[in-house]
């Protein structure tokens, strides 16, 4: 048998290299990290699998009764005589099915919507940082005026703007996309200035040099040789963005300039929760803003702890 | 020095344009102005006259430049909504928000600056890691959750104040203001503690750290050696220059308590900006959405202005070099 100059890893060994390394470490070491860790997980994994979870479909109207209207946590309901856990609301939907689609639909926004903004303001930041002069300063100062202006705001004037341009008739089917991309377009500019930074460190170096002097392209030199570089910030940045994604929907939802009522995000559920709220039915407010703080803080946690960890520089 | 601050004049400007050239094109572009204004069965020849009465057909820079000679006016239009002029319905909303965003301001420096001090004096104290925990999870609660939380708490529980509304404020001219009465004190105390509890946590945590940083300085180890009573030197001393980053952080800050200022008017049902800029949004009320654009953008290049002013008020160095000190 002939060995190879450089021997291949397994995937066994390097698992075993990975659960030896110091951010594995620094994860087992941090309690915050590995609670918030599992309950962002348990979470994600209730929302995606809702539907083999929950007892019902809240959205399919034949499987509603409205004699289970407004039954409270844990007891049986007037027309079904099922026990609901987190109590009904006024149509007898099972708040907590209703809890975990509607986490689906704030965690699918959330997602998109960050893969979408860092897509972006990655990409302008290589850009800006890259080729510097003109370019640089154009998408820099737009990124300025944009920082400068609440997300909210950006995001509400995005789907405002989308709700005049868009046929009435069409709105309810693309409105889960004109929010993601108006969550996105809001968000962009913290990524294009973090990797503008550290890309016009990285563009002083040999390797990229290199790169350009065997001939390649700007496009393949920024993607293939500055981008892993560069890539440790727009993880931690990835993650923060993605708690603070899941709150301003949750925050346009609420206001009434979100997903429509047929799609009930966390901010919708806690919407319709608060009209209740006065004659006592606490459980349909409360349930659902619960699920949304566990989830924002735990994945922010998590974010934090993933900035100690890939940069121990800053704390 | 004046070279400065023409230069920060001139940015401004720059960026008050930009955003006309934004709020324009929403005007011109989206949705369709003529058919918001006639009605359906209006004929071709009618649509054609009031889109020439309009400007509509005229060259687009020509129509760019009447909608800023306009908009410098205070004309932004008529809501398509609510079929008023749109520059009528923003004076109307202007005070309550005004009231409401400086009464949290207010609240929120004072408040922010008592608490960060006493979270810096007792470090180790039982109520000062319990203030710092709470402030942790407040900046993690959306807005929304906590003006629901507080109506909850003193309006359904305890039945002490009002939940929505801002009643009926007094008329001083075209100002109307809630200050004068019992009633109009009662149903700020809500949506001010809602707005302020965000710039609240911030401050606080803002004069804990800064105080922190003050009290192992030189000057002030030298004060004590000095024999001044600590009070003095915590008051006099510490406090007055951790106070100097605090008031222009507070003022940058001013775009998240628009922002927030949206979601409190909307919660409290509250009869300001904020809400009738989320209603516009709800039914692309384009004009009412530019003019607000506007607004806040111009809010927003009059406080920079002010904040430059100060740095270089504060610290004449950065008059004279080129790099801006954030």
């Amino acid at each position: 048998m002939t060995q190879t100059p450089v021997p291949k890893l397994t995937l066994r060994q390097k698992l075993d290299r990975f659960l030896d390394s110091d951010f594995v470490h620094s994860f087992k070491s941090t309690p915050t990290a590995v609670v918030s860790a599992l309950v962002s997980l348990v979470l994600i994994l209730a929302a995606i699998f809702a539907p083999w979870i929950t007892p019902q479909n809240p959205f399919n109207p034949a499987s509603l009764n409205l004699m289970d209207g407004l039954t409270a946590p844990m007891q049986p309901g007037m027309g079904s005589n099922r026990v609901f856990w987190l109590g009904a609301d006024e149509q007898g939907r099972d708040v907590f099915s209703a809890l975990l689609y509607g986490s689906r639909i704030s965690l699918f926004v959330g997602f998109a919507s960050t893969v979408f903004s860092a897509a972006v303001g990655v990409s302008l930041g290589l850009l800006a940082g890259y080729f510097g002069g003109k370019v640089d300063a154009l998408i820099m100062r737009v990124a300025d005026v944009q920082l400068s202006f609440p997300a909210i705001l950006v995001a509400l004037l995005v789907f405002g703007v989308a709700r005049g341009l868009i046929p009435a008739q069409q709105q309810e089917q693309v409105s889960l996309w004109v929010m993601v991309v108006a969550l996105g377009l809001a968000n962009w500019a913290q990524y294009a200035r973090t990797v503008r930074a550290s890309t016009l460190v990285e563009r002083q170096k040999d390797y990229v040099s290199a790169a350009r002097i065997i001939g390649r392209a700007p496009g393949p030199i920024m993607g293939r040789h500055v981008l892993p570089n560069v890539a440790g910030p727009v993880l931690v940045i990835a993650t923060i963005n993605l708690a603070l994604a899941i709150l301003e929907e949750a925050t346009l939802s609420f206001l009434g300039a979100g997903l429509p009522v047929t799609q009930p995000s966390l901010g919708t559920l806690i919407r319709f929760g608060q009209q209740q709220l006065f004659s006592g039915e606490w459980w349909i407010l409360v349930f659902p803003a619960a699920m949304l703080v566990a989830l924002a803080l735990s994945i922010n946690l998590l974010g934090d702890w993933l900035r100690d960890a890939l940069d121990p520089k800053i704390k | 020095m004046p070279g400065y601050i023409l230069r920060s004049l001139l940015q401004g400007i720059a960026v008050m344009l930009v955003v006309a050239a934004l709020a324009f094109a929403m005007f011109r572009y989206v949705g369709d102005p003529i058919a918001n204004m006639v009605g359906q069965e209006a004929s071709q020849k009618d649509r054609q006259e009031l889109a020439e009465r309009l400007g509509l057909n005229d060259p687009v820079p020509v129509q760019f430049w009447r909608f800023i000679a306009n908009a410098a006016q205070g004309d932004f239009g008529i809501s398509f909504r609510q079929q008023r002029k749109v520059s009528d319905l923003l004076l109307e909303r202007l005070p309550a928000t005004m009231e409401l965003a400086l009464l949290s301001a207010i609240f929120a420096t004072i408040a922010g600056t008592a608490l960060g001090v006493y979270t810096a004096m007792r470090r180790d104290g039982f109520l000062s890691n319990l203030l710092m925990s709470l402030s942790l999870v407040g900046v993690s609660l959306p807005t929304f959750l906590i003006g629901i939380g507080l109506i909850y708490l003193f309006a359904v529980v305890l039945g002490w104040l009002p939940t929505f509304g801002r009643g009926t404020p007094t008329k001083i001219g075209w100002w109307t203001t809630g200050l004068l009465t019992l009633d109009g004190w009662k149903r700020l105390i809500l949506p001010t503690l809602t707005l302020g509890f965000f710039q609240l946590t911030l401050i606080m945590r803002l004069v804990r750290s800064q105080m922190l940083e003050i009290m192992s300085t030189d000057y002030v180890r030298f004060a004590r050696a000095r024999g001044i009573p600590e009070q003095t030197i915590r008051y006099r001393h510490a406090l007055k220059n951790a106070l100097v980053p605090v008031v222009t952080i507070a003022g940058l800050q001013l775009g998240s308590v628009i922002a927030f200022a949206i979601v409190t008017e909307t919660v409290f049902q509250w009869p300001g900006l904020g809400a009738l800029f989320v209603n516009a949004v709800q039914f692309a009320d384009v004009p009412v959405m530019a003019a607000y654009l506007m607004f806040v953008a111009f809010v927003f290049v009059i406080v920079n202005l002010i904040v430059d002013l100060t740095y270089v008020a504060l610290d004449p160095r950065i008059a004279l070099g080129e790099k801006r000190a954030r």
